[in-house]
């Protein structure tokens, strides 16, 4: 049996993370919220209501930017917005657990009571896509501010889907509601799927029905009342902040709003500014956790271009990751190592290759500097223009089918000379050096 | 001074008018206010056994001076709790946890360090609050075998000053009633259905009757509460207050019964039942004892939002001397056609007695007092419908055996955990609270609660002080007779003076005035401003001392009794302990000023 415990009292920290997330998101701060119990027969509350914000909520008219991929590779990205109707602190549920087989239904409380952010988007978005970008957007804001991990496949953040199509310039038609998406994959997904069965259904002279009937049943039965232990909620800024005021009992917005972190469309916008970024590519470094971090201990420690360690970040490093299944914090290469060897391929100590083969190293390997492994492997670029003009002759020698086919004007003729020269050279010789010997040699 | 000297002389001869009423059989004055010197023999149970009827400041003393042990005052009080088992008083007695907290205090006492007024006294709870490993049940099936894992803020509160916790009060279940009639347990008697006062009037009148069948209800829904302080088997109960329900069973069974400013004492363990009207109440046999049990409840608690942040001073009251400065007002629409005459008539008294000594008294008004009690059955059963929402087999309390759906085993668990107010509650709070009920009743009722409390405070900025007014239509009716209505019947009758007072979230104390012609209390309500509730008990302190409302007299039920009262002063307030009600018998002879101050004369000496 569980404690009755009766009334019970506001949590500082989840109205401080209320008005964060409302000012990230652009929103009207209300200096006076209200709560409310919404209350409905189900057993996942322990009170047998949910302590909400129904009449006045903590934020309102607020925006969210988001940004999806256009064209063909979707090379490019598009700015949109979406309209945020409110944003209402209440009480989590607990989770229910239907066993159909054994004809029960079992409820885990654990996160029942847990202080919950419901953010209400207007019906601005007209695909799954955008609404996956807009829910992405939502939670690496929500991460920056510290309100939530917001894991959606741990539950920390989740999504319900309000539907409906309608032809240009007429309203908004009957809405479905998909509950419980716990990836922004599979919302995409699921909002696409339910707009191509409802243009389906209506294209065969069918309606869409309000699925969830038996919710709508239920909202007759949710019954509403101010919740009589929770006083208005007020709130203050500078201006309004009584003198005689005691900091731990009110809540300064201006104080919040000056504590605000970064947001990630502003760190984005720095990238692209200070480094010279595509867009897109400031997007995938936000989008994994600790990598725009990982990539800014990169550029501190190394000389070479922030082109060439964007790519490598996000192309050779990020690859190698998610093929090992890894997170960024888990990576056995630390940035300084990715610097060093970044730093050997700017001087053009070693070959882009012999870099690719020392960052393989680099995972077997830990504990060694890509100088080591370079030594070891003896994989220095060879820098000796006599020798190479040694080994460039030795080849053309070798191969003197080739060399004809080249004459005949095969162009693929001179790759293949060149690949096999620089595997003379064990992959130390830088092959534009090596392309330039060959063509002088053959044209002479 | 002069004036005291001339208060002096007056004494004798007043004195003397008491006692010469026709039908007067006056108390020996004995000696007064005499303490009892520390070097007295303790010897034996005579210590022990003149202590009950203390008030909490000599009984404290007494501790202090080692005229009496905590273990000994609990032992007395858990004694006197077993021979007046039949009153159905308590549902819990908590015999060993007292007699272990007895010990604790008396080791503090023999260390010299007390930690308060309350250390060592025997102190009883209303079975809604929660109580760290003992039974808190709300007299519904619903809790039954509930043990709550830590103790309301305001019984943690009695502990910290070394308090014992003698038992759980019967009550109504969940607190929905106003007569302790309607618990699982069963219905609390009224100990005056015992007393030598109402047992002779009621021979006089009804011969034949079986004395069984006679005995009167306590009223409620702190009827236990009530009864416990009214049969000296603790010196102070908590009791709950919602619609009047520490007021009523107060003015009933002759005690102080006093319902707190909203806010100003937190209600973290009380097992709500309208959250924004709920306030824990205090019973005690005097207000100077009510004051000091406020003090130490009083104050802001981090688990209660709506406590108050202000620093709360202790509650002393002084002596008043003199009300002349007093603004008391009388409100019209509280003269309710079914107001008993005995009660009309105590209440115009009660209003002569401050004019006579120079208070104003002025008839106002509360217009919208006719709304009240339909405003408050709409507010009070949505609160109640949403509290008990909790209560649904799952998660608290009874569950019922049936497993064939959710929804079969919610509405058994329901019919066999609530009592038919209960569930008659429930059904219509949630009738108000649906979607299209909501805005005519719901929102309705919250603006004529808007418009009561407006009515209160318009008076209070005209200028009154404090309201005087009938506490209960009339004295507490024999249970055979109470229970020919039912549960909402009588609730809206009962709580017609009282429940006002919780929608405005004022304070108010019922102080017990006189007995009727049965033999039983009757009350008046005393109403203040938003919290001042020190000015309000200030106030009623005089009165109370004014009145001399007269000891229930229950020698003939146990010996036990025979000791408190001989040797015994009740309340170090009231010196003179007039057995019969004079006010009654001197329908003629207004309370004369003369009189009154050779009351206070008396107290003077």
């Amino acid at each position: 049996m569980l404690v009755l415990v009766c009334p019970q009292v506001l949590n500082r920290r989840c109205v401080e993370a209320a008005v964060m997330t409302g000012l990230a998101l652009n929103c009207r701060i209300n200096k006076r919220s209200l709560f409310d119990r919404k209350h409905y027969f189900y057993a996942d509350l322990p009170a047998g209501y949910q302590i909400t914000q129904q009449r006045v909520p903590i934020a309102v008219d607020g925006s969210l930017a988001y940004s999806v991929c256009v064209g063909a590779k979707q090379s490019g990205v598009i700015t949109k917005t979406v309209k945020i109707k409110q944003i209402q602190l209440e009480q989590d549920s607990g989770k229910s657990l239907h066993d159909d087989l054994r004809a029960q239904t079992l409820i885990d409380l654990n996160r029942a009571g847990v202080g919950l952010l419901e953010v209400v988007l207007e019906p601005d978005m007209s695909c799954g896509e955008e609404a996956a970008a807009a829910v992405r957007e939502l939670q690496l804001i929500l991460q920056a501010l510290g309100t939530s991990q917001a894991n959606m496949a741990e539950g920390q953040l989740r999504v319900d889907a309000n539907i409906s199509v309608h032809h240009p310039g007429e309203p908004l038609g009957v809405r479905t509601e998909v509950k419980n998406l716990n990836s922004a994959k599979f919302l995409a997904k699921a909002i696409d799927y339910e707009i191509q069965r409802q243009i389906n259904e209506l294209m065969n002279g069918g309606e869409v029905l309000n699925e969830t009937r038996s919710f709508d049943y239920k909202l007759g039965l949710q019954r509403f009342m101010p919740e009589p232990n929770l006083p208005p909620l007020l709130l203050y800024d500078s201006a309004s902040l009584p003198a005689s005021a005691d900091p731990q009992q009110v809540i300064n917005i201006d104080r919040i709003r000056e504590q605000l972190p970064e947001l990630p469309s502003v760190t984005r916008e720095k990238l692209i500014q200070q480094y010279g970024m595509l867009p897109e590519h400031s997007f995938a470094l936000l989008n994994e956790v600790g990598l725009l971090e990982f990539f800014q201990n990169v550029i501190k420690e190394t000389r070479a271009e922030p082109r060439m360690v964007t790519s490598w970040v996000l192309n050779t490093f990020l690859g190698s990751l998610k093929q090992r299944n890894l997170a960024v914090s888990e990576s056995p290469i630390t940035p300084s190592a990715l610097a060093e060897l970044l730093d050997l391929l700017d001087g053009k100590a070693i070959s882009s290759a012999a870099a690719r083969q020392v960052f393989e190293e680099l995972w077997q390997s830990e504990g060694k500097t890509p100088a080591q492994i370079v030594s070891e492997k003896q994989l220095e670029l060879m820098q000796d223009r006599e020798a190479l003009e040694q080994l460039c002759r030795a080849t053309l020698e070798a191969h003197p089918h080739t060399v004809m086919d080249v004459k005949k004007g095969n162009p693929r003729a001179v790759n293949k000379l060149i690949g096999l020269a620089r595997k003379a050279t064990l992959n130390r010789a830088d092959p534009r050096l090596i392309k330039e010997i060959l063509e002088k040699q053959l044209s002479s | 001074s002069s004036r005291h000297d001339k208060r002096t002389r007056l004494a004798t001869p007043a004195l003397h008018k008491i006692r010469n009423f026709p039908t007067c059989a006056a108390t020996p004055a004995r000696s007064l206010l005499v303490p009892r010197s520390p070097s007295s023999p303790r010897s034996g149970s005579l210590g022990t056994k003149t202590m009950l009827g203390r008030t909490l400041r000599e009984v404290s003393a007494a501790l202090k001076h080692g005229q009496i042990t905590p273990t000994e005052l609990c032992q007395k009080c858990l004694s006197l709790i077993k021979k007046t088992k039949f009153l159905n008083a308590y549902i819990t007695v908590s015999e060993e946890v007292a007699l272990k907290q007895a010990e604790e205090s008396e080791k503090r006492y023999k260390k010299g360090h007390s930690l308060g007024d309350l250390d060592g006294i025997p102190i009883a709870v209303k079975d809604n609050f929660s109580t760290s490993g003992i039974e808190t049940t709300c007299a519904s099936n619903m809790l039954k075998g509930y043990v709550p894992p830590y103790n309301a803020t305001v019984v943690q509160k009695l502990l910290d000053q070394g308090a014992l916790l003698i038992g759980k009060t019967n009550l109504d279940e969940f607190a929905m009633g106003s007569g302790s009639t309607d618990g699982v347990f069963g219905p609390v008697k009224n100990p005056w259905s015992y007393s030598k006062q109402y047992k002779e009037k009621r021979k006089q009148k009804h011969q034949a009757e079986n004395e069984d069948s006679n005995w009167v209800i306590t009223g409620g829904s702190s009827g236990g509460s009530a009864a416990a302080v009214s049969a000296f088997t603790c010196f102070a109960a908590l009791g709950s207050d919602t619609g009047g329900s520490t007021r009523n069973p107060a003015a009933h069974c002759g005690l102080v019964g006093l319902k707190p400013s909203y806010g100003l004492v937190s209600r973290h363990g009380l097992i709500p039942l309208v959250n924004s009207m709920d306030v824990p109440g205090i019973l005690t046999r005097c207000v100077d004892d009510a004051a000091i049990v406020l003090g130490v409840l009083a104050g802001h608690d981090p688990k209660d939002s709506t406590t108050i942040q202000d620093p709360i001073k202790p509650f002393i009251l002084p002596n008043l001397t003199n009300v002349s400065k007093l603004c008391i007002g009388i409100p019209k629409e509280y003269l309710a056609p079914e107001l008993s005459s005995e009660v009309r008539s105590l209440w115009s008294k009660a209003a002569d007695l401050f004019e006579s000594q120079g208070a104003r008294v002025i008839e106002v008004s509360l217009p919208h007092t006719s709304y009240s009690i339909v405003c408050y059955h709409v507010l009070c059963t949505s609160e109640v419908a949403s509290n008990m929402a909790r209560f649904d087999g799952l998660e608290y309390g009874h569950r019922c055996d049936i497993d064939v759906s959710t929804e079969a085993m919610y509405a058994a668990t329901r019919r066999e955990g609530f009592n038919d107010v209960v569930r008659g509650r429930i059904l219509s709070g949630n009738f108000f609270l649906l979607k299209e009920n909501y805005e005519n009743y719901f929102v309705k009722a919250q603006k004529v609660r808007r418009l009561i409390a407006n009515d209160f405070m318009n008076v209070f900025n005209s200028g009154v002080d404090v309201l005087l007014t009938p506490t209960t239509l009339s004295e507490a009716v024999p249970y055979m007779e109470f229970i020919k209505e039912d549960n909402r019947t009588r609730s809206a009758q009962d709580d017609i003076f009282t429940q006002a007072v919780n929608m405005a979230g004022l304070p108010a104390v019922n102080v017990p005035m006189a007995l009727s012609s049965q033999g039983l209390p009757i009350g008046l309500q005393f109403i203040g401003r938003a919290f001042c509730d020190q000015q309000l008990l200030t106030v009623a302190k005089w009165f109370e001392k004014q009145v001399q409302f007269p000891v229930i007299q229950l020698q003939e039920l146990t010996d036990d009794y025979s000791s408190i009262f001989e040797n015994e002063k009740l309340a170090s307030s009231c010196i003179i302990r007039n057995q019969n009600n004079f006010m009654l018998y001197s329908v003629h002879s207004l309370i004369t000023s003369e009189l009154v101050d050779s009351i206070e004369t008396l107290i003077i000496t």
